[in-house]
């Protein structure tokens, strides 16, 4: 048979070398991943270290931000990305995991199925899909709430959140000023805004994690729990949430790393002001905040500063995301161990 | 044998539901127990709603304001200077653009080759761990330190704000959603195909370009939209690396990469906090139409993952 007809042959010598050529190329773009990353953290490292050396661990317990005297410090700045970041993790975390638990519970299927059962249609099979179909809906549109980018809700924040709440907060100040929590009023932009912003751009990353969490507690969990008598809610808070807790507290601990590192919500919302209160109502300032509002129209001096700010930044939220997902991993090692 | 049994226990007819109340065992909100879990349930439900106010609300907002404003001009015209009257945001869109493109550009063929890698590594390959665990981290990177990343190594290198400063910065984000979702989808082509194709004596590249890319194209394609949608709502890494501008990126058949560039997003964060009504319009008309690139790209590539689930 003359080699042409052939239908299998061996790779020619130029097959074999594409195949080298892009299995090496393959190689060197992980290797172009993985070093890209390290270059950047290197690179946030190495321009913050000329100011690090200037000003020491003095910075971060300083309290002025004043380009023209040359002094700086980020103690306000610390205080208001960890206390808006904790409560909007508070707000979030409720809101969030109650959304996890009313999705992973299938309430609304169960409501739409009764809703079905009335006209007897409940097996029909178009509208038997309908439960399912809902509940698929409801868990699409609060992940849409992660899709709408942060600036519109900045926007959304100034002229919808803003004026709805400032009656009610400075009512509250007035009545109860002596409360830490509203002892100034709210005049604008400020804190409680900032923080209600944030806690909806991280509920559907809490939602997301915690419901994967509470629908991989194996089925035999529940149905015990039930066979020994025990209510719907007897269940959840007995034998459901504390064997997902562990993926739901990754899921919060992630959300906390996005909540620390979130910048346009609160750039445009906080109110930029150097200034440490307990009060909700009272403006405050954050680090990603800072480097948004100085960077533009930052001096080379005031770069190298926001520089070693940006590195106090990068530390924490790296450091709250690796153990975040630390958790997450094992708590999912633990669910495959429970089957 | 013992030689004494013991009595055996007096034969009485025993009714098993003996003081067994049958009325506790009905399902009664009156009691505490199941009252307090119709409450939670109650509760549950009512937070869920709340939660999703916002959305609502968000949306109601942008068709109410950004609506109203909504006219072809907008997308024809240059940005007002303050106290201007009409306007639009054309160079912004534009700049959007250019910018996604350019970002995707980037972070479109290093996500994939480098998702190629990691399907075909060995489970114990060092080097696959390491590129899984640097996108993990850049999953969770803040988009701030992108552009501070972009300004300290293009900005300052070059001399100026550019669009593939921000370019570059905003691949950076959208590095991890690609690399990880065209994993996964590379790992989900049925291992009989492959090996099919490594019967037949295609060499590995000819398996990854004819039967490993192509099976897993949907899913790929699902990745590389939601990063594009995420890409370009993204505002905190182009404030201080493409900055803005207020004329056209492209100019007599030139297209100025080396120039601040305009996008949507920085222009909704500058005429948000401006006190004249006709850019406060102008920023919600520009939210509207970012946010429906977001969604439309978003949705698509959602509606594709399913197509491949199916």
């Amino acid at each position: 048979m003359p080699i042409e007809t052939q239908i299998s042959q061996p790779p020619s010598r130029l097959q074999l070398l594409i195949d080298r050529t892009f299995r090496h190329l393959c190689h060197g773009f992980a290797w172009f991943t993985v070093i890209s990353i390290v270059f950047i953290i290197l690179q946030i490292v190495i321009a913050g270290v000329p100011a690090m050396r200037q000003y020491g661990p003095g910075f971060m317990t300083g309290t002025v931000w004043d380009p023209n005297t040359g002094q700086f410090g980020i103690l306000p700045e610390i205080w208001g990305t960890l206390y808006s970041s904790l409560l909007s993790l508070i707000i979030g975390t409720a809101f969030g995991v109650a959304a996890a638990i009313f999705l992973s519970e299938g309430y609304l299927g169960e409501f739409v199925f009764g809703f079905l059962k009335l006209f007897r249609v409940h097996f029909h099979p178009v509208y038997g899909q309908l439960p399912q179909q809902i509940e698929d809906l409801l868990k699409n549109l609060i992940e849409l709430l992660a899709a709408i980018p942060s600036v519109v809700y900045g926007l959304w924040g100034i002229f919808v959140v803003i004026p709805l709440i400032r009656p009610a907060c400075n009512w509250l100040h007035l009545k109860m000023g002596w409360f830490p929590l509203f002892s100034t009023d709210l005049s604008g932009p400020g804190m409680l805004p900032a923080v209600i912003v944030l806690a909806i751009m991280i509920l559907p990353t809490i939602t997301a994690i915690s419901r994967d969490a509470l629908t991989a507690v194996p089925p035999k969990l529940r149905m015990a729990a039930y066979g020994l008598g025990a209510t719907r809610w007897e269940t959840i808070l007995a034998v459901i949430l504390p064997t997902a807790a562990r993926g739901v507290f990754g899921g919060v601990v992630l959300a906390f790393g996005r909540a620390l590192g979130e910048t346009m919500a609160l750039a445009m919302l906080v109110g930029n002001a150097n200034r440490i209160s307990v009060s909700l109502f009272s403006p405050a300032n954050t680090l990603a905040a800072l480097l948004a509002n100085n960077f533009p129209e930052a001096r080379p001096k005031e770069v190298a500063v926001l520089m070693y700010a940006a590195l106090v930044l990068l530390t924490i939220t790296l450091l709250v995301n690796i153990i975040g997902a630390y958790i997450l991993q094992r708590a999912a090692a633990q669910t495959e161990g429970g089957h | 044998m013992s030689a004494h049994n013991p009595p055996l226990p007096p034969q009485v007819a025993l009714d098993p539901f003996e003081g067994v109340d049958f009325s506790d065992l009905e399902k009664s909100l009156q009691r505490p127990r199941t009252l307090m879990s119709a409450l939670l349930s109650g509760l549950v439900t009512l937070m869920t709603l709340v939660a999703l106010v916002p959305l609502f609300s968000v949306v109601w907002m942008l068709l109410w304001r950004g609506g109203r404003r909504l006219s072809l001009s907008l997308f024809t015209q240059l940005p007002p200077a303050p106290l201007e009257q009409g306007g639009g945001f054309g160079n912004a869109i534009l700049g959007t653009l250019i910018i996604i493109v350019l970002a995707a550009l980037i972070s479109v063929p290093v996500g994939i080759l480098s998702a190629v890698f990691l399907a075909q590594a060995k489970k114990e390959s060092r080097l696959a761990e390491s590129v899984r665990f640097a996108a993990k981290v850049l999953t969770g990177f803040p988009s701030i330190l992108a552009g501070v990343f972009a300004y300290g190594a293009i900005v300052l290198l070059t001399g100026g704000f550019s669009a593939v400063a921000g370019a570059i910065a905003v691949s950076i984000l959208m590095l991890p959603t690609i690399l990880l979702t065209a994993e996964d989808a590379i790992r989900m082509v049925p291992v009989k195909m492959k090996e099919a194709a490594v019967g037949m004596g295609a060499t590995t590249t000819q398996t990854v370009w004819m039967v490993l890319l192509p099976t897993a194209f949907p899913g790929i394609l699902t990745g590389v939209m939601l990063a594009i949608a995420r890409g370009a709502g993204e505002t905190a890494p182009l404030i201080f690396t493409a900055l803005f501008s207020n004329y056209w990126p492209i100019a007599s058949g030139q297209v100025h990469l080396m120039q601040p560039t305009a996008s949507l997003a920085v222009l909704i964060y500058n005429f948000a906090g401006m006190p004249f009504d006709n850019q406060v319009e102008l920023a919600w008309a520009a939210a509207l139409v970012l946010v429906l690139i977001v969604l439309v790209t978003n949705l698509t590539g959602q509606a594709l993952s399913r197509r491949q689930i199916r």
